[in-house]
């Protein structure tokens, strides 16, 4: 799917778990998530560490999608 | 040689531990065979003998790659194994990178030969087909008497380090590995052959097929995000709650799109997910877990990005053919583009 939004024009970022899935689909764009059921959240978390831990990785995916990039690009997330 | 030492890689599913919700279940080791490895046991009839089966969850495999790949190897390695297999996976994603991750692990790392199984589609496929044999199953585990057919075969020449057949003859996927061999036509005779059948309009065989790059140059960053309008997109399978479009939890035939306006927040009871492949538990309490509105949200408040979409696109990437999601994605794109999405965040679990 994020290849079609790349090819129709649209910049895009994609928030994954397993970070070599998203580089084989062919991502430009990638911010690596948390976990598989939960990729931008931590039920471990009281509720409003979570969001800021949300608030951060969506900031992080907004980066990317203002930063140019000419290849595969991972903007990790610092911890 | 006296019978040839096998351990089997299986998940949580396959060694009966559990489904979604035991997916974090971490690496074991149990004596002998169990589950697929029964029926690959009796392939083997008395020439090998599945002496031990690893277990690992594909929750903890795919969120912590380094580290269940390294545990699962000391695992192996304690049984000094002639030959390892893994899977087969089938069309489960997880279950596939886990599966071509150990093999490729077991062959490189502990040089021990290695084979695996699972569907072409499958993510891990395009990952390892190149590094290691992986048979080509159907999708899902129906196919189940067909892969181990295959499979048998195939790690017991492997092992026995004999010569490996084409793929077709082997039923591997290819490895893009070139062999020489003596034919007693020469090339231009070859080559002309095939023209000569092209033109007739009948079948021919290439003799180099060209490797399949499909690559999409990154579109230009956004220069102002305080002006962007920004989408969400998702393989997460979010839905309003009773997912009144009916999307599939697996293979899904079509994606749905939804009105987030006037939300602030994806309560629990009010959104929900779809997807069949994962616990859905932490989606269900809280969908933004899944896709961020409540942040975007107040971003949009706070004027750091111009605008959330009023729509979001969602359909579950759960065994889904890569055709149908290249065919929704390619509609829905086109529609975001002529409403004036400026970037989209995509969302996977």
């Amino acid at each position: 799917m994020v290849k079609e939004v790349e090819r129709a024009g649209i910049p895009v970022v994609h928030m994954c778990t397993v970070v070599p899935i998203s580089l084989t689909v062919g991502a430009n764009r990638i911010v690596p998530a948390i976990a598989i059921p939960h990729p931008l959240g931590d039920p471990k978390l009281d509720p409003k560490e979570e969001k800021a831990l949300r608030r951060k990785l969506v900031e992080r995916a907004l980066e990317a999608l203002t930063t140019e990039v000419t290849e595969q690009t991972v903007f990790d997330v610092k911890k | 040689m006296g019978k040839i030492k096998v351990v089997h890689y299986i998940n949580q599913f396959y060694a009966g531990i559990g489904g979604e919700e035991m997916a974090d279940h971490r690496p074991e080791a149990r004596e002998g065979a169990m589950g697929p490895g029964l029926a690959i046991q009796a392939g083997f009839k008395d020439e090998a003998e599945i002496i031990a089966t690893v277990i690992c969850g594909d929750g903890y495999f795919g969120e912590n790659l380094e580290d269940a790949k390294k545990e699962v190897l000391e695992l192996i390695k304690q049984y000094n194994p002639d030959l390892v297999i893994a899977g087969p996976a089938f069309n489960a994603g997880r279950y596939g990178v886990a599966a071509g991750t150990v093999t490729e692990a077991v062959q490189n790392e502990l040089g021990i030969p290695a084979v695996t199984g699972m569907y072409i589609e499958n993510p891990g496929a395009d990952m390892f087909k190149k590094s290691v044999y992986v048979v080509s199953t159907r999708n899902s585990a129906a196919g189940m008497r067909d892969a181990v057919s295959k499979l048998v075969p195939l790690a017991l020449k492997v092992a026995k380090g004999e010569e490996i057949g084409s793929p077709e003859e082997e039923g591997y996927l290819e490895r893009g590995i070139r062999k020489n061999y003596f034919t007693d036509k020469r090339g231009s005779e070859r080559a002309v052959d095939m023209l000569v059948k092209k033109l007739a309009g009948e079948e021919f065989v290439t003799e180099f097929p060209m490797p399949n790059f499909d690559r999409v140059d990154p579109n230009p960053a956004i220069k102002d995000l305080s002006k962007a309008t920004i989408a969400i997109v998702t393989s997460g399978g979010i839905v309003p709650h009773g997912n009144p479009d009916h999307i599939e939890s697996s293979s899904a035939q079509k994606y749905g799109k939804y009105d987030i306006e006037g939300v602030d927040d994806l309560k629990e009871g009010e959104w929900e997910t779809a997807h069949g492949g994962h616990d859905p538990v932490y989606a269900n309490i809280d969908a933004d877990r899944v896709i961020p509105v409540d942040v975007l949200r107040e971003m949009e408040k706070e004027g750091k990005i111009g605008k959330l979409h009023r729509y979001y696109y969602s359909t579950v990437g759960n065994g889904t053919a890569v055709a149908s999601s290249k065919k929704f994605s390619e509609e829905f794109s086109a529609e975001m583009k002529r409403d004036g999405v400026d970037a989209v965040i995509l969302t996977s679990t």
